[in-house]
């Protein structure tokens, strides 16, 4: 039995162990040159028996029971489990094309090299997921202008279940102590120019009622998280994170999704979610520990995507001259009267450059209020000629 | 309601017929299930080609669109950017000189160049090349930009169309009754009664490089390519620039159904035959893969007129690779047919009672 695992982060290594302790022939592709994923880079340790790990390695198409990896190179499985998890959402605002403005995710692969990225640091979005990312920054010297929370922290008021059902991440949020000191909720950032920052009060629907300056190098944002799915354009999914079945299986035969890619809840979920999927492909009966972590990790999951929903006030951020798509260099005033997603691409070229709309895709959607159609990419990643030259003749 | 005409179908062709029918003063709505240029003019490369035509019927009409696009294409990046057509082999360069000088009979533009001059016109095509012609009239545009230009001022409506006696659509938001029908649903037409067929082809885009290369450049095995009936994986290299500096590269054609799923082997296949043609462009990353759906007719010509077993129904499609080139001529040629007009060029060999046709 071949399993291959994409993705060496919580999700994917969690997956490699299980099949490979259930005795499958296991290879784990991931392109960076250490296993962790995301959050765990750096400090998780992979080595594991019957587990094959390919680092620096991207993986691009799959085609029936093979995986095209770059080089170019295949791997054929039975099994193939998708764990290549999620990334985070800036939204735009005057000045967040300039320099200084990263993601989130971004500045915390960043800060785990150890780069100093500036003096003066904000971390702004919604989700708790910030205030790590401000804490790594603060470690690393930076001082912490601001943590911004666009949304109110009572909507978890209404989440007591949820809550109920994941004290342990509480307590997380006081190793967080020294950032939350310097959380505002109810704030966004709205323009940068040069250092100056315009910082404003939020209504509920994130319409600014008020706005301040202060003095910032780096602005890091993240507004939620889209998921990595261009390995499967067609499995089905909803609201373009893909859906899976209790044994982790997506719409496509024999490939399993675990992870962020199926939802946002945290490394814990993540990380059962990989156990189930690893047992399942390896035809194993999933541990009822597992079980019930992914039970209790789901309540969390749609908790926090009750309680951090992008609210639509964000689009009166933007000016007519404000840029959408980075790489094309679309401001909001090129983005045309459309039907679809594609009439609107082909027509102002939003989400046709480089990012192929990983970026700005979804943003021009709810700017336009054309329906998002998921953005089926069919090359995961960007492949040179020479290599699809260099293509076997047959695949299996 | 009642319009003159109700034309199904907002692809490329639909647009051109019923700008043409409307600048007749004739009273017209389009109906699409998914919008204006959600179809296969949404997959295309948009070149205006008249370089791929060996003489005949479907050279005359693409000459009559070659006229007739600079004004209807002026906000859809017009560019007359010329084509290159290249031999790759010693056995390829009679054939390639013996195409170009029928053509030249026929009225077309082609220029033979040496070796040098092509270079001196592409700088990065491989040295190696055998034989060049250059096609001055060979163009380019942005189809669903254009697509938009003709529809301009003429009403759309979202629905799906069943059913036609020629006098009414059935749609899924009611009945329309017209004067007449023009099904202009590419791929699809053949629900309409005429025999229509999907041939896949795929298109790999670069990241931007813009300035590399400067015209539509192809390999001269392209015209067996495109006038084979064959169903296996054919491909040809065929690679030109947008406005936007990133490279498009076909082509390929395969009959597969509606199958939309994209393989390797087309990927390989287009790669190489790009860099046959360009050496360069081997270190150079592909960021995404497209596909469509040429609607072809078995004869390889498109269908332009009445059915004679339904009056009021015509139909205008059946393009497959060249609708982009010829909807200009097509809605002109469809509106004079239609009002009763000289016609733009001979319609005979595209009337619908042709024996592959009728279905
Ligand atoms: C800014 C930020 C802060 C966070 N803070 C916390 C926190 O404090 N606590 C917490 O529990 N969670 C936190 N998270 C979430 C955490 O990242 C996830 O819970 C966890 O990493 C998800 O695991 P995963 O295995 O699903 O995906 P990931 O960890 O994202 O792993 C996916 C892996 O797949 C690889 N990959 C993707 N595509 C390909 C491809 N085509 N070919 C090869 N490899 C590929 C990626 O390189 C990556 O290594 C944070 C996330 C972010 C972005
Ligand atoms: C990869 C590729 C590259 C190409 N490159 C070029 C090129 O460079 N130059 C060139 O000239 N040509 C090119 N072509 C060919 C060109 O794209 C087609 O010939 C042309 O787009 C056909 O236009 P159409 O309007 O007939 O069809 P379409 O654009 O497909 O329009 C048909 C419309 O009908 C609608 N429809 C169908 N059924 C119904 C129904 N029942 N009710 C309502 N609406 C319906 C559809 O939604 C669609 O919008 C290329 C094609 C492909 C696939």
């Amino acid at each position: 039995m071949r399993i291959v695992v994409v993705g060496a982060g919580p999700a994917g290594m969690a997956a490699a162990r299980t099949a490979a302790d259930a005795g499958a022939e296991v290879t784990m592709v991931d392109s960076e040159p250490e296993a962790g994923g995301q959050f765990l880079r750096g400090r998780a340790k992979f080595e594991h028996r019957g587990v094959t790990h390919l680092k620096n390695t991207e993986a691009w198409m799959v085609e029936g029971h093979t995986l095209h990896l770059r080089g170019p190179r295949q791997l054929h499985f039975d099994a193939l489990i998708i764990a290549t998890g999620a990334y985070d959402r800036p939204l735009p605002f005057p000045g967040w094309d300039g320099p200084g403005v990263i993601t989130a995710g971004a500045a915390q692969a960043l800060a785990k090299q150890g780069v100093t990225l500036a003096d003066r640091v904000i971390v702004a979005g919604t989700g708790p997921f910030l205030l790590p990312v401000a804490t790594a920054l603060q470690n690393l010297g930076a001082t912490l202008v601001g943590v911004y929370e666009a949304n109110s922290p009572l909507a978890w008021a209404r989440e007591t279940k949820a809550v109920l059902a994941n004290r342990h991440k509480i307590a997380e949020l006081a190793s967080y102590r020294k950032a939350l000191s310097h959380l505002e909720t109810r704030t966004a950032v709205i323009a940068k120019h040069g250092d100056r920052v315009t910082v404003a009060k939020l209504d509920r629907h994130w319409r600014p009622v008020s706005h301040r300056t202060e003095h910032a190098d780096l602005v890091c944002i993240g507004y939620g998280f889209l998921p990595r799915t261009d390995l499967v354009p067609n499995a089905k999914r909803t609201n373009d994170f893909l859906d899976v079945d209790e044994l982790q299986r997506t719409s496509v035969e024999n490939v399993y999704a675990a992870g962020e890619v199926t939802g946002i809840g945290g490394a814990d979920l993540a990380e059962a979610e990989g156990i189930i999927a690893g047992a399942a492909a390896a035809h194993q009966e999933p541990p009822l520990i597992a079980v019930e972590a992914v039970r209790r990790g789901r309540l969390f999951a749609q908790a926090l995507a009750r309680a951090h929903a992008v609210q639509p006030g964000w689009q009166t951020w933007l000016n007519p001259d404000t840029t959408v798509c980075r790489c094309e260099k679309v401001s909001l005033a090129d983005l045309t009267d459309a039907a679809s997603m594609r009439e609107l691409k082909l027509t102002s070229r939003v989400a046709m450059g480089r990012c192929q709309g990983r970026i700005c895709a979804r943003n021009a959607a709810d700017l336009t209020g054309i329906p998002f159609d998921g953005q089926r990419r069919v090359i995961a990643v960007p492949i040179p000629l020479g290599e699809l030259a260099d293509l076997p003749e047959e695949t299996s | 309601m009642h319009p003159d005409v109700v034309v199904v179908g907002a692809g490329i062709i639909g647009a051109a017929c019923a700008q043409a029918l409307r600048a007749r003063g004739l009273d017209v709505v389009v109906i699409d299930r998914s919008g204006a240029a959600s179809g296969t003019s949404a997959a295309g490369e948009g070149n205006v080609l008249v370089s791929d035509k060996e003489p005949g019927p479907e050279l005359e009409l693409a000459k009559a669109s070659r006229e007739l696009w600079p004004e209807l294409a002026q906000d859809a990046e017009w560019e007359e950017k010329g084509g290159l057509v290249v031999a790759t082999t010693e056995e390829a360069c009679e054939p390639l000189e013996a195409f170009a000088a029928k053509q030249r009979a026929a009225g077309i533009d082609a220029c033979e160049l040496t070796a040098d001059e092509a270079l001196a016109h592409e700088p990065h095509l491989n040295p190696e090349i055998t034989a060049a012609v250059h096609y001055l009239q060979d163009a380019q545009l942005n189809p669903v930009k254009a697509t938009r230009a003709l529809l301009r001022g003429i009403r759309i409506i979202d629905a799906e169309v069943s059913t036609t006696d020629g006098r009414s659509v059935t749609t899924t938001n009611g009945v329309i009754s017209c004067g007449a029908v023009v099904n202009a649903t590419g791929p699809w037409a053949r629900q309409f009664g005429v025999n229509v067929l999907p041939r896949r082809g795929v298109v790999l885009v670069t990241t931007p490089i813009p300035g590399t290369i400067r015209h539509k450049v192809y390999d001269a095995d392209y015209v067996g390519a495109v006038a084979s009936g064959d169903a296996d994986l054919q491909t040809s290299g065929v690679v030109e620039s947008t406005q936007a500096g990133t490279v498009l590269i076909g082509s390929s054609r395969q009959r597969k159904g509606f199958d939309g799923t994209i393989e390797s082997k087309v990927l390989k296949a287009l790669a190489r035959k790009a860099i046959a043609l360009f050496p360069m462009l081997a270190g150079v990353p592909v960021m995404r893969a497209y596909g469509g759906f040429r609607p072809y007719a078995p004869d390889h010509l498109p269908i332009i007129g009445e059915d004679p077993r339904t009056p009021g129904l015509w139909h205008a499609t059946g393009h497959e690779g060249a609708g982009v080139g010829l909807a200009p001529a097509t809605g002109r040629l469809l509106a004079d047919l239609l009002t009763g007009s000289t016609p733009l060029v001979d319609p005979h060999p595209f009337r619908v009672d042709r024996q592959e046709v009728m279905v």
